[in-house]
């Protein structure tokens, strides 16, 4: 199982390598790539934040869950830190299973359960300035007064 | 014996620090470190609604022990992805 959280570069190949067996029917790959645009700002670039043994810790956790949930043969989950371009990939799950439907289903729901627990933040940086995102989905949002969730 | 604190994204630019200590206490537990934590940069009282603890790399709640030598991390609504 490979997870990962690094200032390099994600490759895809890597983690379709690192997850395909000979019992893999299908091999699913989703790439979260940086956006020029967000609610209506135009996106310069991120900038990723992380607790990086914490991050791996539960991006781990996430993915033994994914592969028992949905009986997959293997996953792999990697996300990228520092400063990424437009267009770059700050996220990578890759998923293999025996047929289509669970490698489908597991990914989606990675990505969903990443996003709400694996400590990382990004800032955005615009022309004119720049603000730490909270995600909408997060635990942390999930827990806020209702006023606070409508950012 | 202290407890290691960590400060990531919004709230450690809020506190100018990543990394810090503070001496452990009889009987402390997450509200307590953080209430102390408080004391010293009050302008991270308006982030405690949506904030998380992490107790050596593991979400806990409020109400739960911090041994000494522990780490304590804050952290704001996570935004990866």
């Amino acid at each position: 199982m490979l997870i990962r959280v690094t200032d390099e570069v994600l490759r895809p190949d890597d983690a379709v390598a690192a997850v395909q067996t000979r019992a893999s029917g299908a091999v699913t790959v989703f790439l979260g790539v940086v956006r020029d645009n967000n609610l209506g700002r135009n996106v310069g670039h991120l900038e990723y934040d992380a607790y990086p043994a914490m991050a791996e810790r539960v991006m781990r956790e996430i993915a033994e869950e994914a592969k028992a949930r949905f009986g997959l043969e293997d996953c792999a989950v990697l996300h990228r830190t520092g400063r990424l371009e437009i267009g770059e990939t700050s996220l990578l799950v890759a998923v293999a299973s025996g047929h289509r439907a669970e490698s489908f289903d597991a990914g989606h729901w990675l990505v969903d359960e990443i996003k709400k627990r694996v400590p990382v933040w990004k800032k955005e940086v615009w022309e004119d300035g720049e603000a730490w995102i909270e995600g909408p989905e997060s635990l942390g949002m999930q827990q806020a007064p209702a006023g606070m969730r409508e950012v | 014996m202290d407890v290691t604190i960590l400060l990531f994204a919004s709230i450690a630019e809020k506190a100018g620090s990543r990394k810090l200590s503070l001496p452990s206490e009889p009987g402390d537990t997450v509200a307590k470190v953080r209430d102390r934590l408080l004391e010293r940069f009050p302008q991270l009282v308006d982030s405690l609604p949506t904030l998380l603890y992490a107790l050596n790399e593991e979400y806990v709640k409020e109400w739960e022990p911090v041994p000494a030598g522990s780490t304590l991390a804050l952290i704001p609504p996570v935004s990866g992805g």
